[in-house]
């Protein structure tokens, strides 16, 4: 597995004057091995999930179709249905993930009240997905009190604070499991080696709580330490989380050099604080990379409030999907749309009412596909 | 959508002065702190890194105004083991005088090392509820204006408990501990702190779509002491931890009080001393019912700077002006934030961290003379 030669396509258009970041790439723990089919595509399973979702996956739809990307779209639904009692995702959705080890996810509603085991949980443990990717670029054309943000951060995303597992011991008092396991985070480690070195980023800096969780986090510590070793090319450090909090929010600038990697707590918050400073999660892509599938998705809410009015801003799902292309190797395919989007949003003449314009969903689409066309 | 809502979330400045705590804010109550003839003694421990040098700039502006202060000193360092013998004196020295002034002390990663001893005191004196104000300053332009909430941090469990264990070779459970007696008692002090200091609302910050029966007992706490502070008028809400880091850094202007258990209390106040302008800044306490320690909000050993007499003083001096609020000596306190402030308005005198050039020691002659 680990001497699998890399794939050197990522390495190619890298460099300091590159106008637009790649957002992702494959790595040989979870390297995408799908085969075109006999019309030279590509089969990727989407999930245009709830709410906005479909509006903003017709657009990923049609801006596909215009850029000729060679990918044929099997769409499914993870609407839960009753299997034996429990609610469960559908089969044929997890079939299709499970044969074309990819897939692009639209936000799905939380349904509220009990009994329902959370849809990302279910796929997050059907598929293996152990690195959650966050990517954050400062997007020109809309403006936040920072514009120097170009950060990657890996979460950890199987377990940590998020095991589930939790008891009341007496009345009144509760623990709660923190659980680290050294596979999972070599496994979480390795991919962010891995990703550092194919964005050419030239760092990967762990972020712990050592000092006070002394043996969890410090096992996590162990872990990329060792991988680190494997990779002579990129430096390895670590930061103290309280530091990296007080840092990035000062100057995120330092951090555009390198990948942060960390146990799953640590990862959503920070995730989401860099979202925060270039403007939220409508403008955030994100990855779960897995052992059995990856699985690209907009992670902010479904909107139900503008559901339907052909309003909705896409650009989420869009760069989520340029993840995708990179991660099958599309690259190509993924600089020219993300150009096109980018571009987009800078001139600021066509775009959707939350980045402050006037432009319906439909609106930004086409002008997205109409720089297609001069690219 | 940013745009509107950071403009939106512009609130009218208090009156209130920064960083202060209300004259009657919770007072150490069951026993006074040791007075003789008009003298407080007060525990100090500078602590690693810049704490020498910080805790220097407050023991120079005491005896400028003659501050009835006598220091009960302890060069405590967490650096090496060997320390153990002299934290524990300093601990005999804080239960006796019930308030201290203290640095930060380094806490080693290594598995080997002593466990942190900065928790130990919170967690021996319990002194459980951790206080940081962040306030933007006038004088200091950062990328946010109009900051100004505070934040209440349960002190001495949670994450913190530090109970972990290695059930087989690879696999190591790290247990955080909650309970309904500490949050209903930070919940509380959250509204108490709220009311005293004229503030509008309590925001509980909590991971309990995740850790539903943890911080879940967390927030079902916090709203049911909310329901006893109703009639006070005192707005509350909840928030999840990942979306509170988004909001802070994209709309802080609509936090006021945050009541949260023990790590994310560590996030957040990192983030807010971020936003006013760094650690430098930002001033913290301890409280309890029994002792009170006073030290900077945001905890940072800062050691790459350590010896150069480039650190701020500023939070430590601060803190220490909380100290004498809470001893009563509210009119030395109230000269020595404002010469502090003064200073850092003027924005001639500032050292390194806020853009200028200034030395420690120079920034403190400049307080003093502003005196």
């Amino acid at each position: 597995m680990l001497s699998r030669p890399f794939a050197g396509v990522a390495q190619r258009t890298l460099g300091p004057s590159q106008a637009f970041r790649r957002y992702a790439s494959a790595a040989p723990t979870a390297a995408f091995a799908g085969k075109k089919d006999s019309n030279g595509k590509y089969t990727v399973t989407l999930i245009p999930g709830d709410g906005i979702g479909p509006e903003i996956s017709q657009s990923i739809k049609d801006i596909y179709v215009a850029a000729g990307v060679p990918i044929q779209w099997e769409e499914v639904s993870v609407t839960p249905v009753l299997k034996g009692g429990k609610t469960v995702i559908p089969d044929n959705a997890i079939n299709s993930v499970k044969k074309n080890t990819v897939a692009l996810k639209g936000p799905l509603a939380t349904p509220i009240g009990k009994g329902h085991v959370s849809l990302n949980l279910t796929l997050r443990r059907t598929f293996n997905l152990f690195a959650n990717v966050r990517p954050c670029v400062s997007i020109r054309g809309f403006k936040t009190p920072y514009d120097d943000v170009n950060t990657v951060l890996i979460r950890e995303n199987t377990e940590g604070e998020y095991s589930g597992i939790e008891h009341e011991i007496v009345d009144g008092v509760v623990q709660s499991i923190k659980l680290i396991t050294w596979e999972a985070s070599e496994r979480v480690a390795r991919y962010a080696f891995h990703y550092a070195e194919s964005s050419g980023r030239k760092r990967v800096t762990a972020v712990h709580k050592a000092n006070i969780m002394k043996m969890s986090d410090g096992m996590f510590l162990s872990a990329c330490r060792e991988v680190s070793k494997e990779f002579p090319g990129v430096k390895y450090d670590e930061d103290l989380l309280d530091r990296v909090c007080l840092q990035i929010v000062q100057n995120p600038k330092p951090y555009s050099d390198r990948v942060m990697v960390m146990p799953n707590l640590y990862g959503d918050i920070l995730s989401d604080m860099c979202a925060g400073l270039i403007g939220g999660l409508g403008l955030t892509p994100s990855g779960n990379i897995g052992r059995d599938a990856s699985i690209f998705e907009a992670v902010h809410g479904s909107a139900p409030d503008i559901a339907g009015k052909g309003l909705a801003n896409p650009t989420a799902l869009l760069l989520s999907s340029m993840m995708m292309l990179r991660h099958m190797n599309l690259v190509d395919y993924a600089d020219k749309i993300e150009k096109a989007a980018l571009t987009t949003i800078a001139e600021g003449k066509v775009i959707t009412g939350d980045l402050g314009g006037k432009s319906s969903t439909r609106e930004y689409t086409d002008a997205i596909i109409q720089k297609l066309g001069k690219a | 959508m940013l745009r509107n809502a950071i403009s939106a979330a512009a609130r009218p400045t208090l009156a209130r002065p920064a960083t202060t705590l209300a004259s009657d804010f919770a007072k150490v109550t069951k026993r006074p702190p040791t007075k003789y003839g008009g003298i407080y003694t007060v525990t100090l421990i500078p602590g690693d890194g810049i704490g020498a040098e910080i805790t220097d700039s407050v023991k120079q502006i005491f005896e400028h105004v003659n501050a009835p202060i006598e220091w009960e000193q302890y060069d405590v360092s967490g650096m090496s083991s060997s320390g153990e013998a002299l934290f524990k004196q300093a601990m005999d020295s804080l239960k006796r005088n019930r308030v201290g002034l203290k640095g930060i002390l380094f806490t080693p990663i290594s598995q080997s090392g002593h466990i942190s001893w900065n928790v130990a005191m919170r967690q021996q004196l319990d002194i459980y509820a951790s206080v940081v104000l962040c306030k933007s300053l006038p004088g200091f332009p950062t990328r946010h204006s109009n900051v100004d909430f505070a934040i209440i941090r349960e002190n001495t469990e949670g994450e913190y408990s530090g109970l972990e264990h290695q059930s087989y070779p690879g696999v190591v459970e790290s247990l955080k501990v909650s309970t309904r007696a500490k949050a209903e008692r930070i919940s509380r002090f959250a509204f108490d702190f709220a009311l005293k200091n004229n503030r509008k609302k309590v925001t509980c910050v909590h991971k309990a779509n995740i850790m539903k029966l943890g911080d879940g007992l967390f927030l079902n706490t916090f709203r049911r002491v909310a329901e006893d502070y109703k009639a006070s008028g005192i707005e509350y809400n909840d928030m999840i931890v990942d979306n509170t880091s988004m909001q802070l850094v994209a709309k802080p202007g609509q936090f006021d009080v945050m009541v949260m258990p023990n790590l994310y209390g560590a996030i957040v106040s990192n983030i807010g001393a971020a936003l006013v302008g760094g650690p430098g800044i930002v001033p913290g306490c301890n409280i309890g019912s029994e002792y009170a320690l006073f030290e900077p909000g945001c905890r940072h050993v800062a050691s790459d700077i350590m010896g150069t007499d480039r650190a701020n003083p500023a939070a430590m001096i601060l803190s220490a002006t909380m100290m004498l609020r809470h001893l009563g000596l509210d009119p030395i306190a109230n000269q020595i934030a404002a010469a502090t402030f003064d200073t850092i308005n003027a924005g001639k005198v500032r050292t390194a961290d806020m853009g200028g050039s200034a030395t420690t020691s120079e920034f403190t002659s400049a307080i003093i003379k502003a005196l």
